[in-house]
């Protein structure tokens, strides 16, 4: 079948199986490969992407439920290169360690933070339930979240 | 997954009618569920119907004495509503407690409340406030709905199209988490309706059920301790590596006591 949407500003159209995956749509058919597969089993967030503004788990989505949707996937958050407050937020504070669930955490910190300006610590820890870090690095992601919530709050 | 036919229809007659058809067809809601299962090949549809086109599945409407929901609505949706929220903050809190972030963004009520699992929280805020399952082709009173485990009053295509809670005059859901699935262990759902007390537990057992001798004891007194002394038998409860009957029996009247603690403190 063919599902066409709009990827990080662009339309795009792909020839794909029913059953197929949008994380495979966008790693294999698209090449963006930032969107990463951790368990394939719902549990890691690992392939966090945005369809709609919403903060989505991309292996647990047929690419045909995601027909006529917008979707931005980690590429789109720094289209003009320059960093989006939350990237840049993560590497200044060392929220990653080997890096591999980063993407899904910056995805879900995104969408946290445009529900929540301004999130306590434990509303930090409560947003990024549905991703795992197996590095256990989350002292440093929650650090960053925070960072970043308050350079959003004062550039806007 | 196996191979399937998908279809997106825009209406509920034409989803009727597309699952209705020949061989094994299903509905796919928010896929919480189903997509999963569909990886681990434990299920093998001919075709799947999303129900993502249906407007009229979407959305809240809080009357003077009932909260009606749509199939699709999700539970973020559930959760943020301000309206209901004010209606029944024990479920627009339970909602918000559901899996993750993620899911809720995805998860809807009618998917959950058909699927039935046994440790949904839905099921417990159905029962518990005495909700009506509106379908296609019925309506059907929460009591006769959930029929066991993964099973439900549900005829082969029948859709639910809204569920109908009655506004109670308090409740609350309390649950205990297991700390790494989030599912919940034990999950009670207290409610004082203008029908009486009514007590939803889910989790513990195959399916959500109520537990007559505590609704008993509340209606002589709603206070946590009309509780005290009472327990629930672990015979027929679940027992996996999680926990054994006897834990979720132990819990049952812990987390029922915290339900009504939270009901009174509204």
């Amino acid at each position: 079948m063919k599902v066409s949407l709009e990827v990080n500003g662009r339309a795009v159209s792909a020839e794909v199986e029913e059953r197929t995956l949008l994380v495979d749509l966008l790693r294999k058919n698209l090449r963006l490969t930032g969107t990463h597969v951790g368990c394939d089993t719902s549990q890691c967030g690992a392939c966090v992407v945005h369809v709609d503004g919403l903060a989505v788990k991309s292996c647990t989505i047929l690419a045909a439920q995601s027909e006529g949707t917008k979707v931005t996937t980690i590429e789109g958050l720094a289209p003009g290169g320059e960093l989006h407050a939350v990237q840049s937020a993560f590497r200044a504070n060392h929220g990653l360690q080997c890096g591999f669930c980063t993407p899904g955490m910056i995805m879900t910190a995104v969408e946290l933070l445009k529900r929540n300006p301004n999130p306590t610590e434990d509303e930090i820890r409560d947003g990024l339930e549905g991703n795992i870090c197996r590095c256990t690095g989350y002292h440093n992601i929650v650090k960053a979240v925070a960072a970043a919530a308050q350079s959003l709050r004062t550039t806007g | 997954m196996y191979p399937f036919e998908y279809q997106k229809p825009a209406d509920v007659k034409s989803a009727v009618q597309a699952v209705s058809g020949s061989g094994e067809n299903k509905y796919i809601a928010g896929g919480m569920t189903l997509l999963p299962t569909l990886k681990l090949r434990l299920a093998r549809p001919d075709r799947l119907v999303d129900l993502a086109g249906i407007a009229d599945l979407v959305g809240i409407r809080v009357e003077r004495d009932h909260v009606s929901v749509g199939a699709m609505t999700r539970h973020a949706d559930v959760a943020s509503s301000a309206e209901l929220r004010s209606a029944i903050p024990a479920l627009a809190a339970l909602a918000g407690g559901i899996g993750d972030p993620l899911v809720r963004n995805r998860g809807t009520m009618g998917g959950s409340v058909a699927n039935n699992d046994p440790a949904a929280d839905y099921p417990a805020a159905v029962l518990a406030l005495g909700a009506t399952i509106v379908t296609d082709r019925r309506e059907i009173a929460a009591d006769a709905f959930f029929t066991g485990m993964f099973s439900t009053a549900l005829e082969a295509g029948e859709l639910i199209t809204r569920i109908r809670f009655p506004i109670p005059k308090r409740a609350a859901y309390v649950k205990f988490p297991n700390p790494a699935s989030r599912y919940a262990m034990v999950g009670v759902f207290v409610a004082e309706t203008t029908g009486g007390i009514r007590v939803a537990v889910t989790g513990a057992g195959a399916c959500v059920y109520r537990i007559a001798a505590f609704e008993a004891a509340l209606a002589k007194r709603f206070a946590p301790e009309s509780l005290d002394g009472l327990s629930v038998p672990s015979d027929g409860l679940n027992q996996d590596l999680h926990g054994s009957a006897e834990y979720r029996a132990s819990l049952v009247p812990v987390i029922a006591k915290r339900a009504v603690a939270a009901a009174l403190a509204g």
